[in-house]
């Protein structure tokens, strides 16, 4: 290619060629080799060795929404990373949550959060919810190949609709798929039981606080029960990531936020190992 | 037989320089200025939808004055080579120095090329530092030059006499309240000398906050937020004795 980015010469006639809104659709005409779904893959034979990450929780609860992820990646029965992260703000109402192969995952992150920022600042506004979900769609999508090869990206996307004023998810599968979850959502390896565990404790009118609470109880239950899953590190000081998207926008709980709540239910779980009782009727 | 028609290399260029100024001088000024907690920017502008300035990237500000097509074609061209940058390398990587070359090297090369017509816009292109001392200001005239601008910079068909105004005026360390309210000075003065009136739903009016805690520090100020500001200034007379009630 002639004219790139890394000389100060002149814009590139396709910088200044009117277009899409989308900072995809420009990489794809201008440098497509850079995008991740356009790589390459040589065929490989079993399933590539990378670090995983696991389990994503979210719920909604009048007036936001919380999304919420443990911290292990795991590589094989090894625990690759203790205090990975892998929950992002996508913008200021939305926030995703990644479970799956973690290189790729956190490079689809970056591109979507710019994806979202391009077409905030080209169009001078923000897409809505349902924009910014199937723009991730898309994104899965164009990893498809790589999902054939065990290098699979499930993400979980929440964020705050200002035009329908509440919470919103959206789980995915690996072919791209988008489904938009009622109430509550999991999403990794350790996402059945989290899915169990937020299905007796779930109800419609939480409040924020009980909400996070909630999605903690869930991720201590996916811990207890899969390997790949880690509970709150209290030895360690690593504890979930915990966000809250709300009218007023996107926040990530501190670590003394997040201590707090995973404090508690760790005292409540030494007296009671097995977490709160749902009513048997 | 006829002889091929010479224009000395000269005049050609006075010719170009002429139409993209005369151009220029048909839209409305603009000012960008310097204060405490960042760089405002100020221009009259009747309309909600086409903006003069805008967000380039977390810290860089864009703001141009002239012909909207061509001034916006070169925005979206500034947003792309951005996040582009920051894809590739790092968001720290993206700076207005940078952003500044390359839009120099293109309306440069745009201005010498007889095969384009110059464009017929003046940019400026801000970023705003940790400290008063790191924010950078850029002016980028028709022809491809760079000026490194401190303070205050006013473009467009009246720049000169604003920027004359705006220089002898201008405080460092001014609050929001006073720079907006110099700014409004500054635009109100017609070329003849007199004054006139800007309403504030005629004025654009966007900020570079070093405060804010995003990354992202542009933001813009309408309606309610920006009619205060004016306000604050109005109770207070002229701009001195405004930081004086402001201290009571």
């Amino acid at each position: 290619m002639e004219a790139n980015t890394r000389s100060t010469g002149r814009l590139p006639a396709a910088f200044l060629t009117p277009g899409s809104s989308s900072f995809m659709d420009f990489l794809s005409e201008h440098q497509p080799e850079i995008l991740p779904g356009n790589r390459q893959l040589p065929p490989t034979q079993g399933v590539i060795e990378a670090p995983h990450g696991t389990t994503i929780v979210a719920a909604t609860f009048p007036g936001g929404v919380v999304l919420a992820g443990d911290r292990r990646a795991t590589m094989g029965n090894v625990i690759a990373q203790r205090d990975i992260e892998k929950v992002f703000p996508a913008d200021e109402y939305s926030a995703v949550g990644i479970a799956g192969t973690a290189g790729l995952a956190v490079e689809m992150v970056k591109l979507f959060q710019l994806e979202l920022e391009h077409f905030e600042k080209v169009e001078g506004a923000q897409l809505s919810l349902e924009g910014k979900a199937n723009r991730l769609s898309t994104m899965i999508r164009s990893n498809l190949g790589m999902a054939m090869q065990g290098l699979a990206v499930v993400p979980l996307f929440a964020g705050y609709d200002v035009d329908r004023g509440r919470g919103r998810i959206f789980s995915y599968d690996v072919t791209g798929g988008r489904s938009e979850e009622h109430n509550y959502a999991a999403t990794g390896s350790g996402s059945i039981f989290a899915r169990g565990a937020m299905k007796k404790l779930f109800r419609d009118d939480l409040s924020e606080a009980e909400a996070t609470t909630l999605v903690v109880q869930a991720l201590y239950d996916a811990a207890d029960d899969d390997s790949a899953t880690g509970g709150p590190d209290v030895a360690r000081r690593i504890y979930p990531i915990i966000t809250v998207i709300t009218d007023d926008g996107f926040r990530r709980l501190t670590e003394t936020e997040a201590s707090e709540i995973a404090r508690s239910i760790l005292e409540r779980r030494l007296e009671q190992p097995d977490g709160p009782r749902a009513a048997l009727l | 037989m006829s002889t091929p028609f010479y224009v000395s290399p000269q005049q050609a260029m006075a010719d170009r320089a002429e139409y993209a100024r005369k151009g220029i001088a048909r839209g409305r000024s603009l000012v960008v200025l310097q204060f405490a907690d960042g760089i405002v920017f100020v221009g009259e502008n009747p309309s909600r939808a086409l903006h003069k300035f805008s967000e380039i990237y977390d810290r860089i500000g864009f703001a141009a004055a002239g012909k909207y097509n061509e001034y916006e074609n070169l925005r979206i061209g500034g947003v792309r080579y951005a996040d582009l940058r920051g894809y590739t390398y790092d968001r720290d990587d993206v700076t207005a120095r940078g952003l500044a070359n390359v839009y120099a090297q293109t309306l440069g090369t745009i201005f010498s090329s007889a095969a384009e017509k110059p464009y017929e816009v003046e940019l400026v292109v801000a970023e705003v530092g940790e400290t008063p001392e790191g924010d950078q200001i850029y002016r980028l005239p028709h022809d491809g030059s760079i000026v490194d601008e401190h303070g205050s910079v006013a473009v467009g068909g009246n720049a000169e006499q604003i920027s004359s105004y705006l220089d002898q005026r201008h405080q460092e360390g001014m609050t929001l309240a006073e720079a907006l309210k110099l700014a409004v000075q500054a635009l109100s003065r017609d070329t003849n000398g007199s004054e006139r009136e800007i309403p504030a739903e005629r004025l654009e009016v966007a900020v570079l906050d070093r405060t804010r805690p995003q990354k992202r520090k542009f933001k813009r100020i309408s309606g309610g937020q920006l009619s205060r500001l004016l306000d604050a200034d109005a109770a207070g007379g002229d701009a001195e004795g405004a930081s004086e009630d402001d201290a009571e």
